[in-house]
């Protein structure tokens, strides 16, 4: 933001694979590689760079921002589209089920399997919609703002299942929550984009566009994709229908 | 006070003095100094409605014209203030606004039980009661001394992992709601003992020395009175339970509060939470103007009868 600094935001705190040990400034994890490329892209490198730390919803508030571009898994959407910029989709998301190795939703194989469940999921994703809209469970939805209350819901029996990205849900079943695994991911849910963030009707919206398509024909993107992705990608599928 | 004394008189405003009287030397009777005083109290009532009429104006012309002008109006406006999010937001909010609802319906009757019961224990004078004294005492500073949130979770979470199974009552909600009713029973028994305590011993002595028994005493003589002042903090209390219904949320159920932060997540506007607050003005406003009518018709009836 200040002169010949390029100021990137992401979350607090930012986790794995997106981000390594919540240090983008080292370009360990895939959101801090892509940023840095990004970054590189456009003419800016080592002192440059300046990252700060956003709460997921902050961006949604009227008003300056303080970051050039922001990112942490931010879906595009239209509706969003009406109120931030977004970049071109540099990952593409397939939404995922996980919970404890015990769970009915463990032999799930459609997503009629998973209607009867009680389904968790985190507040302020799209997996919100996904669930309300795609799955439409006849058991009761449960939202909640931090992994913790989720875990402390499945432990206690009260719900079945927690729907996330499949990262996410891959990154989370590994370290975060013991005992759960990903029972699948949800065929043709991969319509997810994960976009950068900017401040409505700016600029540099286009040279970032510009430079996400640069990365991207050079090979650069698939290789990070690859070197940070590849690990979060493998799980079953459950069918549409 | 009696007479305005002429000294008093001469330092009124001037056109408060009234005119048909001025020069003349009529000796200091009731009715011209009546009339003066009437004069002067229309033009200070007419003074303070002028007064009160402009600062009124002053505001809202501020608000009308000077918040419209600033440069970030339009973002602000369209954020939390957009007509037609507002027109699709507010059905999807009802549903689970009428959960709201119905959780403060049921636990309001309950807190109030709660509440009554550990204020009784609190108040009890019998030293063989001496245990459920200080249970009462411990309890209010216990549950009071944290935080209502932290409650929910505990409680919420914490109880039906005890089960490990699914029926009604290991249901996140339902444990949620009895936190919150430990939380507000223990505020509210604070308030009925506060109540109880109002009462002047001498009404106790006298309903004892009458014959009645420490239970009548207590239902008959001290509850009617102290019920009376108690009334207007108890509701202080409701109101603010009504709002507190939204800290269910912690424990993942999908009220008013957290669906219109769903919805502000999935379309990056705010004003799906400007509509929950109205949702939530609309039973708050109604219940304190109730209670205020209600309190002062009862303060006309007893005042009628208190001093002769």
């Amino acid at each position: 933001m200040g002169d010949g600094v390029l100021t990137i935001a992401t979350g607090e705190p930012a986790f794995p694979p997106y981000v390594i040990d919540d240090a983008p400034e080292s370009g360990q994890g895939f959101e801090a590689a892509v940023a840095l490329a990004v970054a590189r892209e456009l003419g800016f490198e080592g002192d440059a760079v300046a990252w700060i730390r956003t709460p997921f919803d902050t961006v949604i508030g009227p008003g300056l921002k303080d970051f050039d571009f922001n990112l942490q898994q931010y879906t595009i959407t239209d509706e969003r589209k009406e109120v931030v910029d977004f970049s071109e989709g540099y990952y593409t998301a397939a939404q995922a089920i996980f919970g404890l190795a015990d769970s009915q939703a463990a032999s799930a194989a459609s997503i009629a399997d998973l209607k009867p469940l009680n389904i968790g999921v985190a507040a302020g994703t799209t997996s919100v919609q996904y669930v309300e809209d795609v799955i439409q469970p006849e058991g009761e939805i449960f939202v909640f703002d931090d992994n913790a209350a989720a875990k402390a819901a499945l432990e206690a029996k009260q719900i079945d299942a927690i729907v996330s990205d499949l990262p996410t849900a891959l990154y989370i079943t590994a370290v975060e929550i013991e005992g759960t695994t990903v029972f699948g991911q949800i065929e043709g849910s991969g319509t997810d984009e994960f976009g950068l963030l900017l401040a409505k009707d700016n600029p540099l919206t286009e040279c970032v566009n510009l430079a996400l398509a640069a990365i991207r024909d050079s090979g650069e993107l698939e290789a990070i994709t690859v070197e940070w992705m590849s690990e979060y990608t493998e799980a079953p599928i459950i069918a549409a229908s | 006070m009696t007479e305005t004394s002429e000294g008093a008189g001469s330092s009124l405003p001037a056109p408060s003095r009234p005119t048909p009287d001025a020069g003349s030397s009529l000796p200091a009777s009731s009715r011209p100094v009546a009339g003066r005083r009437a004069a002067y109290v229309r033009t200070q009532r007419r003074r303070s409605l002028a007064i009160a009429a402009t600062s009124t104006a002053v505001v809202v012309a501020a608000l009308v014209v000077v918040v419209p002008r600033m440069p970030g109006w339009d973002k602000v406006r369209e954020q939390f203030f957009d007509a037609e999010t507002l027109r699709e937001a507010l059905p999807e909010l009802i549903g689970p606004f009428w959960l709201n609802i119905r959780l403060f319906l049921i636990c309001t009757p309950c807190i109030l039980l709660v509440g009554l019961l550990i204020a009784m224990a609190r108040n009890a004078r019998t030293p063989a009661l001496y245990p459920l004294r200080l249970f009462a005492t411990l309890y209010t500073d216990v549950v009071r001394g944290v935080p209502v949130i932290l409650w929910i979770s505990l409680i919420g979470f914490g109880v039906p992992g005890l089960f490990q199974e699914r029926a009604w009552y290991t249901k996140l909600i339902v444990w949620a709601a009895v936190a919150l009713v430990m939380c507000y029973s223990a505020y509210v028994a604070e308030v009925f003992r506060a109540g109880i305590e109002s009462v002047h011993e001498s009404q106790r002595a006298a309903a004892r020395s009458l014959g009645l028994s420490a239970a009548q005493t207590m239902r008959s003589v001290v509850l009617p009175q102290a019920v009376r002042r108690m009334v207007p903090a108890l509701m202080n209390d409701l109101v603010s339970l009504q709002k507190d219904v939204a800290l269910v949320s912690v424990v993942g159920i999908v009220e008013v509060l957290r669906k219109a932060n769903n919805i502000k997540a999935e379309i990056f506007n705010s004003t799906p939470v400007v509509a929950a607050a109205l949702l939530f003005l609309c039973v708050s406003i109604p219940l304190t103007r109730i209670t205020d009518h209600l309190l002062a018709r009862q303060r006309r009836r007893t005042s009628a009868t208190a001093v002769a």
